[in-house]
């Protein structure tokens, strides 16, 4: 109670303050009132006390007071009513900087009554003879767009905009340049800003003189400019544009390595060869800026990499990392290590991830471990120097070193089968030691593999029969290898872990796979030979941060959000409800099949930036029940050869990436109908998408389209670094399970 | 490119000012940044400059003393302007505040309002020039007798320097900071080596003066037909510029020209890699005696030329966190445990070029060993080499032309430090025949 009365009698007081005879009183109240708007305190309660000294010559004062109006105005709109005469006053002041400021702060009180009273006030100041006041209003039109775009079309005040271009200055033009973007972002179709070739002239001049922040927003701008092909037009802006990679501001740099990037399609290979050279070194200064510019430069520098990797290739050695680098920038750098690696410089890059596999920061060191293992893949020449390295790490006996190593190893020898067989034995003498997941599945799937060379590999499976669980799937899969390659002396082992998995099991995915070993072995001994043995592709690098269609894209978006997070732009910032998977599906056989004509997916229209995939490959398709029989058989030896490499513990759709990491699926399609089709997918983590709501599809029926929308949001599964872009979708139906990647250089199965 | 808006916030995350530009985010969303941050850090990473919740919004940030200056946005945003622009707001702040912290925010609060306002507008950085700003929001705006209003140089082509100044005496100090960085590993092989390269500019000039600067820029020699007969030339690997600095002009014709800022500015950098040897050399030797005790056999050399000298020289070296009674030997210098550190500090004031100095240490280490890992960091070295420039930049001449036709002075310092300098540590060589001698 007592609290209370205080309350009220501070808010009293001050309301007594504010009418005071003293203006020096009221000043200092209004700045009272304004001390407890920061800390949190809601003092709308005074809007119209505070309001009431709106009307003075003192500058500060006034600010104060509009400051107050931007942060309640949409709490009382009603009484900003009030305020609107002085604002309009002081849209006439003789002082620019007043003129200026009740313009800016009238779009910012984004109150749908006052905009009608704005109207002409901001014609009058687009045109003021003030720069300054001229430059406000050109962001003002902007704020007002926002709010209320027809009001803004009707009034002129685009064209206003667009006539700004012509400004005679610099700082004008750039935030004309900015609000029209901004105005044509989000109504691209009426084609609000589009450069012409009189308008480019304009922004290339302008570009010379305007602040940096300002030369940020026209070389944005220009990348959405198409040069006319076969002028000289694209040659004439790489030159203006080259002369900013000097500039000191590192967002300058990176705006205008967009540009360039983009602009190197449309010029004549010399220049083209030259551009190229000279963008290296600003690009190697961006790593001496401040840390978080490094790590935005970094993100960026590894796109440009994944496509231009001639760039930097004699620059490897900036990206070696240093001791206080904070742990974000030094994982970065590693990734363009391995993007740079070659044969030239593997031996200096060896040697440098030996060093980090002994820092104190267990991230890294595992980073770096892996990395290794990643060269080995890479270089084909320098594979043995590779493992040779991650063999002297397996001797440190540094637990989780050693964890990562095997997995490593693992990665290696599906690059490279047979060939490092030597290294299996040091790998063995750990087996206690490891008891992370992966590693001890890693471990599991080697000796399976290489069990005929292993003397004691029954005593090893038997060992990790004792702890079945998480790398149960795998387990499995190298008991039964091993029982295939020494039939006498494993029987026993695969009889008691086919019955532990088939009853003892509480995952689907594990029972289901021992019964089809089961019954593979019981029935046809050589048949499961022929599965389980098959002959495994070998993995290839993964040099690729991003799939390719994406960094056409990412690559216009250099310095942006979307090239931070490696993702496609139009997946930032959205609601998980306006995100929507659309299915259509067509049944065209007259009989039994089911014919999946299409399967699109789409974010607001744009199939690429979400999926990034061309969809629609018929030959991924069966189109007619004799095809799919004779399809089905072969799909088994070779789904089952992929289960075998993956043997993830999770489901069957997951096998194809054999990616031990669990992916999201969803069921997109089920059919209720023996001629109905399943389809199901899933997206990879790499944009943690998710379904957020059950799908249910009636049944095809013969000749039927069924359009279906899925919606999905962004709390799936988000694994940090390497994006995967694979979609992975199996078909089900009633002849047979397909199960189709579509691939984007996911080297997923690394992992 | 935009962002929605900007806050200041202590280490627990208590917001200090905030500031909303486009009112599209509701501001109690800041409430999500620090268990995002605590988030990444439990999971031994050190949070990313850049992360987002997942409804979409990413906050930006950057630490400063005890701060955090914070950005969020739902768009997509132009990354690397709004980090630097956050870095700015930090320039500028501690420009008109001497220091950034909670307590220069709470009693100024007005003037970053202020501040916060002119320096973006709807998510669009404008004017972000701490001189010019000064010349219109002040914190004693009772003492202008007229009512402020926009300087020229807001809007100006020359947004950075003001008409109408006059001094008495026209002076320029140029000071050329070469930052040498160096890695060398433990097997004393130099991994990288690069300077850092500064001009710094103090100008106190009348007018609106054309400046235009020389170097022994070999780009310009050789396209000019200069011969190297006029000493040596400096090959620059990239420059970049102070934005006053025309730079169409440079891509033409490798003229440094501008009209400078008044005051204090750093008018260009450098970088170039160097094969020249490390000026201060450390090696080191490392014997640890069965794990009780620890010794260290620190070599210094200074590898720069005999008439120069390198002042207040610290060489930092780790040693094991627990150990215990150190000894210290040495001719020359100070040695002393920062035990803050875990590391030796040895101090030498003045270290001549040509000259090695050794140092001999000693310590106990515990019984009983930890299980961590050793951490392993590397041999540090601080030190200033004045009148040396380790890339053999020369300027040439600088030329003030000003409307009036007064005469300018400028003045020239060359120093060389150190920037990142870290020699890796070899490892211990284990040596249990001496304990044997010994027992």
């Amino acid at each position: 109670m007592a609290f209370q009365t205080k309350e009220k009698g501070e808010a009293f007081e001050l309301r007594a303050d504010l009418n005071s005879e003293y203006r020096e009183k009221r000043k200092e109240t209004v700045k009272k009132v304004i001390a407890n708007m920061t800390i949190g305190k809601d003092v709308s309660g005074l809007f119209a006390d505070v309001v009431k000294n709106m009307q003075t010559d003192d500058i500060e004062l006034k600010k104060l007071v509009y400051l107050y109006l931007i942060n309640y105005a949409k709490t009382q709109p009603e009484l900003v009513i009030l305020a609107v005469n002085t604002f309009l006053k002081d849209t006439d002041d003789l002082n620019p900087l007043i003129r200026a400021l009740a313009i800016r702060t009238l779009g910012c009180l984004r109150v749908e009554k006052v905009v009608d009273y704005l109207m002409e006030p901001l014609k009058k100041s687009l045109k003021d003879d003030d720069p300054y006041v001229r430059k406000t209003s050109a962001l003002c039109v902007a704020k007002i767009f926002d709010l209320n775009p027809s009001i803004c079309i009707d009034n002129g005040l685009i064209s206003s905009l667009q006539d700004m271009l012509s400004d005679r200055n610099p700082m004008v033009i750039a935030n004309a340049v900015s609000a029209l973007s901004e105005i044509h972002a989000q109504a691209p179709q009426d084609q609000i800003f589009v450069i012409t070739s009189p308008i480019l002239t304009k922004l290339l001049a302008a570009l010379n003189e305007c602040t940096e922040w300002g030369q940020i927003c026209i070389l944005d701008s220009l990348a959405s400019y198409k040069p006319q092909p076969g002028s000289r037009e694209a040659s004439e802006i790489v030159e203006r544009v080259i002369a900013r990679l000097q500039h000191a501001n590192a967002s300058v740099v990176l705006s205008a390595v967009k540009v360039l990037l983009i602009y190197l399609g449309f010029v004549d290979n010399d220049l083209s060869k030259q551009v190229i050279k000279k963008m290296a070194p600003p690009l190697v200064t961006l790593l001496a800026s401040d840390p978080e510019i490094q790590y935005v430069a970094l993100r960026n520098i590894n796109l440009i990499l994944q496509r231009h990797p001639q760039i930097l290739a004699a620059e490897i050695r900036v990206f070696f990392t240093k001791y206080n680098d904070p742990l974000y920038v030094k994982l970065e750098k590693l990734e363009a290590i391995i993007k740079l690696v070659s044969l030239d410089n593997i031996d200096q890059v060896l040697l440098e991830l030996r060093e980090y596999a002994s820092e104190v920061d267990v991230e890294f060191v595992r980073r770096s471990v892996r990395a290794i293992g990643r060269c080995a893949v890479k270089l084909d020449d320098a594979s043995e120097r590779c493992i040779n390295v991650l063999l002297e790490l397996i001797k440190t006996k540094v637990n989780y070193v050693l964890q990562e190593a095997v997995v490593v190893i693992k990665d290696v020898f599906r690059k490279y089968p047979r060939k490092y067989e030597g290294v299996i034995p040091a790998l063995c003498e750990n087996l206690e030691a490891l008891d992370e997941p992966d590693a001890k599945a890693a471990l599991v799937w080697i000796i399976g593999e290489y069990a005929e060379r292993i003397e004691n590999a029954e005593e090893l499976v038997e060992y990790f029969v004792e702890g079945f669980k998480e790398e149960s799937a795998k387990l499995l899969t190298a008991t039964v290898k091993l029982f295939l390659k020494k039939p006498g002396s494993a029987q026993e082992l695969v009889q008691k872990i086919l019955q532990l998995a088939t009853q003892g099991v509480e995952n689907p995915d594990i029972r289901d796979r021992a019964y089809i070993y089961w019954r593979l072995l019981s029935s046809n001994p050589q048949a499961a030979k022929a599965v389980v043995l098959a002959e495994k592709p070998p993995i290839e690098s993964d040099n690729s941060t991003v799939s390719e269609t994406l960094l056409d894209e990412l690559i216009y978006h250099i310095g942006s959000l979307a090239s931070v997070y490696h993702r496609p732009a139009a997946l930032l910032g959205v609601r998980g409800d306006s995100i929507e998977l659309k299915i259509s599906a067509t049944n065209e056989d007259d009989e039994n099949t089911v014919d999946v004509q299409k399967v699109v997916a789409s974010v607001g229209g744009n199939i690429e930036n979400l999926l990034d995939l061309d969809f629609g490959t018929p030959a991924i398709i069966p189109s007619s029940s004799n095809t799919q029989s004779s399809q089905s058989a072969s799909n088994v030896d070779d789904l089952l050869g992929i289960m075998d490499i993956g043997g993830s513990s999770h489901s069957l759709v997951n096998n194809i990436s054999a990616a031990s990491i669990e992916l999201p699926k969803v069921q997109l399609l089920k059919s209720e109908t023996a001629n109905g089709l399943d389809l199901s997918g899933a997206f990879t983590k790499s944009y943690g998408i998710a379904p957020s709501a059950a799908l249910s599809v009636p049944p095809l029926l013969a000749q039927q389209t069924v359009n279906v929308s899925l919606p999905l949001n962004r709390n799936g599964n988000v694994v940090a670094q390497q994006p995967a872009n694979a979609v992975q979708i199996a078909i089900k139906n009633s002849l047979g399970v397909y199960y189709f990647q579509i691939l984007l250089t996911d080297e997923r199965i690394l992992v | 490119m935009v962002l929605s808006a900007v806050f200041i916030l202590d280490l627990k995350g208590k917001v200090l000012i905030s500031r909303n530009y486009r009112g599209d985010i509701p501001m109690a969303t800041v409430d999500k940044f620090m268990p995002l941050v605590m988030d990444a850090e439990e999971d031994e990473q050190t949070a990313s400059p850049v992360i987002s919740t997942d409804d979409g919004i990413t906050f930006l940030y950057i630490r400063y003393n005890n701060l955090y200056l914070l950005a969020m946005t739902k768009k997509n945003s132009n990354a690397a302007t709004i980090l630097l622009f956050l870095h700015k707001l930090c320039e500028v702040f501690k420009e008109y505040f001497k220091e950034l912290e909670e307590e220069s925010i709470r009693d100024n609060f007005v003037i970053i309002y202020e501040l916060l306002d002119e320096m973006m507008d709807f998510g669009y950085p404008q004017t972000t020039e701490s001189k010019i700003l000064q010349e219109y929001i002040t914190q004693e705006s009772y003492k202008l007798e007229s009512q402020a209003r926009p300087p020229m140089a807001v809007t100006n082509a020359v947004s950075w320097r003001s008409e109408g100044l006059k001094y008495r005496k026209n002076e320029v100090f140029l000071d050329v900071v070469e930052s040498v960085n160096l890695l060398v590993n433990a097997n004393g092989n130099v991994l990288r080596s690069e300077i850092l390269g500064a001009i710094k500019m103090k100008c106190y000039l009348s007018g609106m003066p054309d400046v235009r600067l020389g170097l022994n820029d070999k780009v310009l020699f050789e396209t000019t037909g200069r011969a190297a007969a006029k000493g040596k030339a400096v090959e620059m690997e990239d420059i970049k510029f102070h934005q006053c600095v025309r730079l169409s002009r440079f891509e033409n014709d490798r003229t440094i020209s501008f009209i400078p800022p008044d005051g204090e500015f750093e008018l260009m950098s450098y970088r170039l890699n160097t094969q020249v040897k490390p000026l201060i050399w450390c090696e080191a030797v490392v014997e640890s005696h069965s794990g009780s005790r620890i010794e260290y056999l620190i070599k210094a050399k200074g590898q720069f030329k005999r008439r120069s000298t390198a002042n207040n020289v610290e060489i930092i070296i780790p040693v094991p966190e627990d150990a215990d009674s150190p000894k210290f030997k040495t001719s020359t210098g100070l040695v002393t445990y920062a035990p803050e550190l875990n590391a030796i500090v040895w101090k030498i004031k003045a270290f001549p070029g040509g000259k090695d100095f050794v140092m001999r240490a000693h310590f106990g280490l515990p019984s009983v060993k930890t299980e961590d890992p050793d951490k392993r960091p590397p041999i540090s070295v601080k030190f200033e080499i004045p009148y040396f420039t380790t890339s053999g930049i020369q300027v040439r001449y600088l030329k003030v032309v000003d409307k009036s036709g007064y005469q300018a002075f400028p003045w020239v310092r060359y120093i060389t430090q150190n920037g990142d300098y870290f020699l890796r540590m070899p490892d211990a060589v284990k040596n249990t025949k001496l304990d044997r001698d010994a027992f």
